[in-house]
């Protein structure tokens, strides 16, 4: 068996990505290009992702993108053997974008296409830094739509949820609080900016679901969020300054606390010493570093992808077909559709 | 030349495989053709795949694509857009958008002044109006039914899904066929077809801005 080159489609969100994969014949990926083009300046003055404007801007950037994905690899389309494309979760009409193309490209080409599942992808996208997973790790995928514990029992095969959040993502409350905070967006990166310079214990912001009758890996940000704005509230009716750093900084303290004790948490319950953390909330400074600690006081292997392949992209999903095709899984059939709902142990849409 | 048309503008999901030469009309070999406005994303590809099997033809054998840019409702439009385009990169041939509305009225072809009205939703229509010799004098557009009919159009009939919806308050003969047909697709653009033309830009035509709204202050969760 030679090389297979895997090309991967994603427009589940606001990024436009196109990755190409060389899989080698041991099962090895060597990432060849990973283009993104991305729409968030257009959505940053609606506070959020507008799923029109989202689309209309994955229609323009498909074929650009792919011409300066198979550029930057130093491959023709025709040299291609699989496709991979985002079939869910999503937005509905962002994803038929990716969809739509890709079963267009694979028809044109007569090659095999994979719809696969977006949050596999995440967990998939370390593998192209990180070499191979363990038979069994535990991936904690955090993001701007998606806050999960995930048990992965091979990435082709086997991925089940143990938690998730039951309100906002957490990358929702960083925008949320960004907006209390009249900083920019997406929250994440000045919400992380701001908290270096604050303190973390200033304040003693709630942490959801932590109770002991609570979900043990589930979480909860939307009572966070309102906790913050309760006490910008309070401080301005007083007339006092706000102390904007320590705000941010104790925020993203309870977001991280949680999010990593849950995980360290699962590890220890399960017996696993792998822990994957994904997603584009993964680049959060504070959440990396805190989960760094935890683990190693804990002696789990943590493995975090460079902040490049924790947002969404192409490579992961040229990742997550990668590991299909290696796996032997069949295509997914022609009339393949989107599923903006797709359950997370749903790898492949079939 | 071997063309392909596609259009995802109307509740029809058409593909459709035509033979078009320099001294005769556009001769159609095969077409799939289903009605269903939730399905575009499901059925274009794999009616493309069929329509070539039946005409004998690979996606090899392609010279050229045809597509209808709207307007049209935008989650559908989108994917004949965007499949014509993936296809012209993967098969490195030209990719042609017409306005669907002039293949709709070169199908209809009366004779006659003609007014196109497809379904835009929201009680509204996407119009075209063409004289007798069937060019667009008037749109494309959207309006309310009402407010087309009040503006005293010069037409004959009407022909469209829209005009079918609105016939009472359009008040005009409706013709049909009510879909663009891969024929008419081909046809509008023949001539660049032939001459090897550089296509104009896939630009779909939306003619609505998207819904959004820019937030206004923010939401108090304590009492003032």
């Amino acid at each position: 068996m030679t090389d297979r080159l895997i090309l991967g489609i994603e427009s589940s969100c606001d990024e436009t990505g196109v990755g190409i994969v060389r899989l080698g014949p041991d099962g090895a990926l060597e990432l060849l290009s990973d283009e993104v083009a991305s729409s968030v300046e257009q959505h940053a003055r609606f506070g959020g992702v507008v799923p029109e404007v989202a689309s209309r801007a994955h229609l323009e950037a498909m074929v650009p993108t792919m011409r300066r994905s198979l550029e930057i690899a130093g491959v023709e389309l025709s040299d291609v053997d699989a496709i991979a494309v985002t079939a869910g979760p999503g937005l509905a009409g962002a994803l038929l974008v990716g969809v739509s193309a890709a079963k267009a490209y694979a028809a044109a080409l007569g090659k095999p296409l994979y719809g696969v599942n977006h949050l596999a992808g995440h967990v998939a996208a370390d593998t192209l830094e990180h070499g191979p997973l363990p038979d069994r790790c535990l991936a904690l995928l955090v993001s701007g739509g998606h806050s999960q514990l995930l048990l992965v029992e091979g990435l082709a095969h086997k991925i089940t949820e143990l938690g998730s959040t039951v309100d906002d993502a957490a990358g929702e409350a960083y925008d949320k609080v960004a907006r209390l905070l009249d900083l920019p967006y997406p929250g994440g990166p000045p919400i992380d900016r701001l908290a270096k310079t604050g303190n973390g214990c200033a304040i003693a912001f709630p942490r959801g679901l932590t109770g002991p009758r609570d979900n043990r890996y589930d979480f909860s940000f939307s009572g966070l969020k309102t906790a913050v704005a309760r006490w910008v509230e309070r401080s301005e009716k007083a007339g006092d300054e706000l102390p904007l750093a320590d705000v941010a900084a104790s925020f993203q303290e309870a977001v991280a606390d949680v999010l990593t004790m849950k995980a360290v948490r699962a590890c220890k319950d399960l017996g696993i010493d792998t822990l994957v953390v994904a997603g584009g909330v993964a680049a959060n400074s504070r959440i990396s570093g805190l989960a760094a600690e935890r683990c190693a006081e804990a002696g789990i292997d943590l493995r975090v992808p460079r902040p490049k392949l924790c947002g969404d992209n192409g490579a992961m999903i040229a990742a997550i077909g990668a590991h299909l095709v290696a796996a032997g899984a069949e295509p997914s059939p022609v009339d393949l559709s989107t599923t903006p709902g797709l359950p997370v142990g749903t790898i492949q849409v079939r | 030349m071997l063309v392909l048309a596609i259009d995802t503008a109307t509740p029809a999901v058409t593909a459709g495989v035509v033979d078009l030469t320099a001294d005769s009309p556009p001769r159609l070999l095969a077409q799939r053709v289903t009605l269903d406005a939730k399905a575009h994303g499901e059925l274009l590809t794999p009616h493309l795949t069929d329509a070539l099997a039946e005409a004998g033809r690979t996606f090899a054998d392609v010279d050229a694509i045809v597509v209808g840019a709207g307007p049209g409702p935008f989650t559908g439009l989108r994917v004949g857009l965007v499949t014509a385009a993936a296809l012209g990169q993967a098969l490195g041939k030209p990719v042609y958008p017409v306005p669907t509305p002039d293949a709709v009225a070169l199908a209809a072809a009366t004779g006659e002044p003609l007014l196109v009205a497809t379904d835009a939703r929201r009680r509204e229509v996407y119009w075209a109006v063409y004289d007798a010799a069937g060019v667009r004098v008037d749109g494309p557009g959207v309006d309310r039914p009402a407010d087309l009919a009040e503006r005293g159009l010069d037409v004959r009939a009407a022909v469209g899904e829209g005009a079918v919806l609105y016939a009472d308050v359009l008040g005009f003969p409706v013709v049909g066929p009510h879909h663009p047909t891969p024929v008419a697709l081909v046809a509008v653009a023949a001539a660049d077809v032939l001459a090897g033309a550089e296509p104009g830009p896939l630009t779909p035509l939306y003619l609505r801005r998207p819904d959004a709204v820019e937030p206004v202050g923010r939401k108090r969760v304590t009492r003032a």
